[in-house]
This record gives structure tokens, sequence and C-alpha cells, in this order.
């Protein structure tokens, strides 16, 4: 517990340097309100996915697969919306359908006990394959004005985007999910010690499967979120975007071997990695130096616990 | 004199885990370190095999001062530590386990396949015993893969040999093997330190023993000079009134009915009955199918037959949930494993099995989650710096005792203990014993199972022998003996 929040800590203070390195550098103009609702909308996407993985990884688990379904959802739309469905009827059914993508990774996992990584680097080929099958290589792009501002422009009279608000509403719901129920202890529980957990009668089998499906039908909510946002329905959106998020949650301060981690802490993980983001693109800097600034990011969070951990040792 | 610690230090931060203590090591000699959890023995054991180095006093290595900066140090003076749950590659054979470190090369650096073998062979020979070096390590019993550990010391030319609690996983033919193991180590003229909490073994099987209590030397001596009891009385630093305090309590109606159980392959047709106020006991040999029998009925596994029912009213099979909502708790055989979270706090684990009941609409009352804990902990007598540490930190007792907390705190009307007080000193071993006689006597129904006949035969009102997967025998009280069980449980037909 204390490690962590040294660890909550340290990430505080690296978005404070971010901010002010960030305004020196580009002449205050980091700290507007445009900059901060382009950061908002840049991270949206990865932040509601990052809510619902951060609980499988606590439990030990992994879904590799959450960027397909961002895309299988993408394609849906298009595809449906093409074929006259109206949106109020298209977004409920994504949802379903990438619920479903995700309890089809739990049944995998559960049922058959195979190993997640395993399953859902499968299902990642399959629900981007699916999505091709659904959509091709079009792209639809001719949604109404009054659903694509959700995406594109922010709360009238704020710099606040529509996204953030959900992602507001869903980490409130996720961090007391994890931190204040009964379900959450179960999670923490299945994740530190499995045998343990299932010999305390937590039926371990079941939480994995509603993780599992929780993290679809967030993916599949994140690709409406991403359609809107780029007004373009398209089979390859999102593509390598799981790379991102699993980045986010194990900066975030969460184990990837499970047991350990925080609501809290991936949220100031994303708003490092988002904060990163436009500083570098507001410095003008080239994409390929963010992709190498997240995975020194990445290297460095999983680094950390095992080099304190060397430290304290010699001391003792 | 192999090796010797002279009035050793140590320790870790503000906590004394040793206060000059001396221990001498003679070869071909069995010595035996005595000492409740939390004494120092672990501490001990590290120093002598070079993992932590004493802050004060000497190390003497055939009574020259000597230092081990590292593990390989101690391995290379000729110390080997044999721990209680080895460490084997579980996919190359034994013959390469053995030879680990030390292959045995053929010119131009390729291993030589037939004389790692033939040593394999050679050294289970000088030992006494049978493993066929070509077979893969996996899959060989606890007490095989003890032996193959001591065959890897004692091939890389071990002088001193440390035993860790060895026989904690072993059953009774295994551990008159191992004795026999260490009666050819010792011929050979190595030191022997071997660390039990069975002091009938340890009187068996050493000539001398040193005593350690919290941290501190206490005697060092021949064995010859103390009786069982009196090295409890050292051990303890009191004297404790009786080990085993099983109340004679009226047996009410019966609570758990087991009926025709059977997974097959491991266990077949098993039925039994507990009444309240009861304390049956399964008896027989680690691997007859007691515990495997205990986890179906609590659910864990699933049998394939057969029924459990409680008060008369039968449960759903293979649902810990089920079984717990009927009122069967289940304390593990392995603490460490199956009892706790180990990197969770004391509170976290108390309040595990009863998450369901402290919280309201899904959210855990944190509250209640701490007042079960702090309420159980001060009737168990835990010793504990803070609800929030990890359990991990607790002593071994200790750690038992959260496991019985959480499941004490559900009030259950059947409970189930598998070897509960495997590992545990001698002292909370009794506070172990008291407590499960008082629930008996409150009404509790109770299901032990235990590899120590002394606790079977103090414990049990009735005791049900196993073998094989079968129930061979059943003792009431009164005829039950070592000598009974024991030929019961080895296949001997009972008069």
């Amino acid at each position: 517990m204390k490690r962590l929040l040294r660890w909550e800590s340290a990430l505080f203070v690296l978005l404070v340097l971010i901010a002010v390195i960030g305004s020196a550098a580009t002449g205050g103009l980091f700290l507007t309100g445009n900059s901060l609702f382009h950061l908002g909308l840049d991270v949206g996407e990865i932040a509601l996915i990052a809510l619902p993985l951060t609980l499988v990884i606590v439990a030990a688990e992994i879904d590799l697969s959450v960027a397909s379904v961002l895309g299988l959802s993408s394609a849906l739309i298009g595809t449906l919306w093409n074929a006259g469905w109206p949106l109020e009827a298209i977004l409920p059914f994504v949802l379903v359908v990438g619920a479903l993508c995700g309890a089809f990774n739990g049944f995998l996992v559960t049922k058959l006990g195979l190993p997640s990584l395993a399953v859902t680097i499968g299902t990642l080929a399959l629900y981007r394959g699916l999505a091709l099958v659904v959509l091709g290589d079009q792209a639809v792009a001719d949604f109404p004005y009054s659903y694509t501002q959700f995406g594109t422009a922010p709360i009238p009279g704020t710099w606040i985007p529509y996204p953030m608000v959900l992602f507001v509403l869903l980490a409130v719901v996720f961090g007391l999910l994890l931190h204040a129920t009964a379900f959450g202890r179960a999670v923490f529980a299945i994740g530190a010690n499995e045998e343990a957990a299932r010999f305390s009668g937590i039926r371990v089998k079941r939480t994995k499967l509603i993780l599992f499906t929780l993290t679809g039908a967030v993916s599949s909510l994140a690709g409406v979120v991403y359609t809107l946002r780029f007004v373009s329905a398209r089979a390859d959106n999102g593509t390598g975007l799981e790379l991102a998020v699993v980045a986010a949650v194990l900066l975030g301060g969460v184990s990837i071997f499970g047991g350990r981690g925080t609501i809290f802490g991936v949220i100031l993980a994303v708003l490092v990695l988002g904060g990163l983001r436009t500083a570098l693109i507001l410095g003008d800097t080239s994409t390929e130096v963010l992709t190498l600034v997240t995975g020194i990011l990445l290297l460095a969070s999983v680094l950390a616990p095992a080099v304190t951990k060397r430290l304290t040792r010699g001391t003792s | 004199m192999v090796i010797a610690l002279a009035e050793v230090s140590k320790s870790f931060g503000a906590v004394r885990a040793l206060r000059e203590v001396s221990l001498t090591l003679t070869a071909g000699r069995a010595h035996a370190l005595l000492g409740e959890n939390g004494a120092g023995k672990s501490t001990l054991i590290k120093v002598l095999a070079g993992v932590h180095r004493p802050d004060s006093g000497q190390l003497l290595l055939d009574g020259a001062p000597a230092r081990f900066a590292s593990p390989a140090d101690a391995k290379a003076a000729g110390v080997a530590v044999i721990y209680q749950e080895p460490t084997l590659f579980g996919d190359l054979s034994v013959a390469e386990n053995v030879a680990m470190g030390r292959h045995p090369t053929r010119r131009g650096g390729m291993i030589d396949v037939a004389a790692m073998r033939e040593q394999a062979e050679e050294l289970f020979a000088r030992l006494g015993v049978d493993i066929d070096p070509r077979r893969p390590a996996r899959g060989l019993s606890i007490a095989d893969q003890q032996l193959v550990e001591i065959a890897k010391a004692l091939g890389s030319d071990a002088r001193v040999i440390i035993m860790d609690e060895p026989t904690a996983a072993l059953s009774g033919t295994e551990v008159r093997r191992l004795f026999g193991v260490v009666g050819a180590l010792r011929e050979h003229g190595a030191a022997v330190l071997f660390v039990s909490h069975r002091i009938d073994e340890v009187f068996e099987l050493c000539q001398e023993a040193t005593v350690l209590r919290d941290g501190g030397f206490v005697w060092s001596g021949p064995l010859h000079e103390q009786t069982p009891d009196s090295v409890v009385r050292l051990m303890v630093g009191r004297d404790l009134d009786a080990l085993f305090p099983k109340q004679e309590v009226a047996a009410g109606e019966t609570v758990l009915s087991v009926r025709r159980l059977t997974r097959e392959g491991v266990f077949t047709d098993v039925s039994f009955d507990v009444k309240a106020g009861e304390i049956l006991a399964l008896a027989g040999l680690v691997g007859a199918g007691r515990s495997e029998i205990a986890r179906a009925v609590f659910g864990v596994d699933k049998p394939d037959g057969g029924q459990v029912l409680v008060r008369g009213k039968r449960i759903r099979a293979g649902s810990p949930g089920a079984a717990m909502s009927a009122g069967i708790g289940f304390v593990p055989e392995d603490r460490r494993q199956q009892g706790l979270v180990l990197d969770a706090s004391i509170e976290r684990n108390a309040a595990l099995a009863s998450l369901n009941r402290l919280s309201r609409l899904g959210f855990v009352r944190s509250r209640d989650e701490r007042s079960l804990a702090r309420d159980w902990a001060v009737k168990l007598q835990l010793k504990f710096a803070h609800l929030t540490d990890p359990v991990a930190v607790l002593s071994g007792g200790n750690q038992q005792k959260v496991v019985l907390a959480k499941w004490l705190s559900r009030r259950p009307a059947v409970l189930i203990v598998d070897e509960p007080t495997r590992g545990i000193d001698v002292g909370t071993k009794a506070e172990v014993h008291r407590l499960l006689s008082e629930l008996a006597a409150q009404g509790v129904a109770i299901l032990m199972i235990s590899s120590e006949l002394p606790e079977v035969l103090g414990m049990a009102d009735r005791v049900l022998v196993v073998r094989e997967g079968r129930t061979v025998a059943e003792l009431a009280r009164a005829e039950a003996d070592e000598e009974r069980i024991v030929l019961a449980a080895t296949g001997v037909a009972v008069a």
C-alpha cells in the first residue's frame, strides 16, 4: 500500500514536470484550454479501456484484444449505418457485441483453462479479421453532426471534451468497484493467490468472466468514441492501441503479476502519457519519439519495483 | 569439529534474530536444532549457509575462523542445505539434477551421460535408496525429491548437511527411510544438522541438540541428558499442562454426512458421519487420499459420485460457496498457498471468507472488516504489529491463527482442519488443540486430518483410517492406538 502511494506520488511529480517543461518549451501553449481539450480527446480511448483492463491485470490476467474489439465496433457502426440503421439502435448493439467478444475471451480463459495471453493474442487477430470482413477497406464518414460533435467539440463554454465526462463517470464506477466492493476484494485476492481465493469460496471463474466481459463492452464503447472523433468508421481503427493501454496500466503501478494496483494510479498514468504526447506534438516532435518515450516509461515502470527491491535488500 | 558458531549475533533492524548463539557440529553426529517458530532457527541456518553474515561472533571451519561472503562460499566449504520443499528441475532426469552444476564431461565439452547416470546410481547406493536416475524429477514424491537433493549434496562432497524440517511432509515409512539415509550420511563422516518440530523424531535420530528461544541460546549438549518433556520446557520456557487437551463432550446429532463419495483414481466409496461436538480424524499415509477427500467435501474438487449432506440436506457438489453456505469451514493443508493471500493484510485475509456478510449492496463495510480481524486477533491471541501488515511477516503459528480466524468468524457448523499444526511451534500447537477442543464443546462437528499420530490419538473421538483411497478401519477413541492405526494404514490386516 505504502509502495503504491509512493508510486502515485512519483507519477504526480512527473505530471507536474511535464506541465512545467511543456509550458516553458511551448511558450505557455501547453496549459491552454485548447491543448487540454486535445489532450483529453487524444487519450480518450486509451483512458476508457485502461479502466476495466486495470481490473483484469490486477486479477493476473491480460486482454490484448481490446484494440481489435474497438476496430470491430467501428466497422459494425459503419456497416449498419450504411444498411440504414439509426445510430440509436447501432450504439447499444455494438456495445452488446463488444461484451460478447469479451465474454468469449473469458469463456476460453475460464472454461477451457487457456492462458489469457495466448487467447487474446488469438482474438486480437480474430476480431480485427472480423472487422475487415464486416466493412472491408471502405470508410464510412457521413454521420450526422449531432453525433460527431460528441467526439469533436468541447462541452459548450468549456474546454472539456465529452468523452472526458464519460471517462470520469466510468473511473468513479471502476474505482469503487475495485477498491470498495466485495467484488474488488475478490479481484485482488484472485490476482495475488488464485488458489487461496478458491479455498475462500470466491467464484474465481465467474469473477474473471465478468472482468473480460466488462473489458469487451468498454473497448466497444471506446470504438464508438473513436469513430465519432475521427468521423470515420474503419476496420483498422485503433490498430496497435492495445500496447498503449497496457503501458498506461503498468505505468500506473499495477503489477503485471497481479494482486496490486489502483485505479487512481492508472488515471495519473493516462494523464502522464497524454501530457507527454501533447507536449511533444506541440513541440513539433515526431510521433516516433513519442513511441520511444512510451516504451522507456513502460520499461521503467516494470523495472522500478525490482530495482527498489534490490536496493532495499542491499541495505538490510 | 567440522563447523561451529561462537557467540554469533544477528539483527534485522530493531529485531534481534540471534543473540550470542553457539553451536558445534561434529563429523559423524546428528545434531538437532530446536525452538519454537521465531526462535531464530531459520536465521541460524542462513548464517551457516552463507545467506546472512553475522553482526558479531565467529564462524569456525575446522577450528579456524572463516567468513562466508555468499552461499557459494558456504557450498565450497562443504555446507549443503536440504529444504522442506526441494526445488528440482522437473523436466530434467534425476541423474541430471544430481549432477547439476558439475556435470561430468567428455573431451570436447559434451556431457557424459553414462558417467552421470553411474554417479547418481553410486550415490543412491551409498544412501541405500532406490530411485531410477533416468526418470524425470517431475512426479517424484516430496520424500524422493529430498533424497535426490541429499544425493546431490553428497555428490558435491558436502561435509555438513542441514535439513530444515525434512519430515514435515513425509509419511511414516518415508520418515523411516530418511532416518536410514541420515544414518548412512553419518557413517560417511558427514555432520548433520536436523531441524524438526517432532520431538520424538529428534530423540530417535540425534545425539546432540541445541535449543533456542526468542533468538537467544538456551541449551546445547548431548540429548541423553534430556527427556522429551524437559526439552519442550526448554523450548517454551514454561510447563505445558497437556499437549492434547480434548475434553469429553457428549456427541450431539449428526451434522456432516458423507455418502459413497468417489473421485476416480483418487478415492472410492468414502462414507462417514460427524456429529456435533465430535472430532473425527482421518488417519493414513501421506498420499492415501485424505486431503483429497476433504477437498471434495468442501467442493474445491468436484467428486465423480456420492453426496455430502449437512444436517440431512444435500449440498451442491464442487462448489465451495455452497459448502460455506451450508456451514462448512475449511482450514487447508498448505497454509501459504491455499489458506492465505500472503501479500494481503491480516484484516483482508481474516475477512476473505466473509465478504458477503461484511458488505451491503456489494460495498464492503471496511469498519466491520477491521473489527472482525481485531476481535479474532484478540480471541486467538495473535501476535502482530498492525492489522494492515501483510500476513507474510507473521510466524507460521500466527499465520495459522489468521486462517483459523477467517473460518471461525463465520461460526461454522462443520470445521475441516487439514494438518492444523503442521510447521507451527509447540506453544501455538497446544493453543490450536485447546481451541479445537473448545469448538467441539460448543457443538461444532470437526473433521481433522493429521499425520501426527500423537495428535490424532490425543484429539480424536473416532479415527477413520484411509488407505489407497478407501476407508479401511474405524476405531473408537478407546480402541485407537498407534499400532492399530499404523497397521491399518499400511495394509496389514487388523484383528
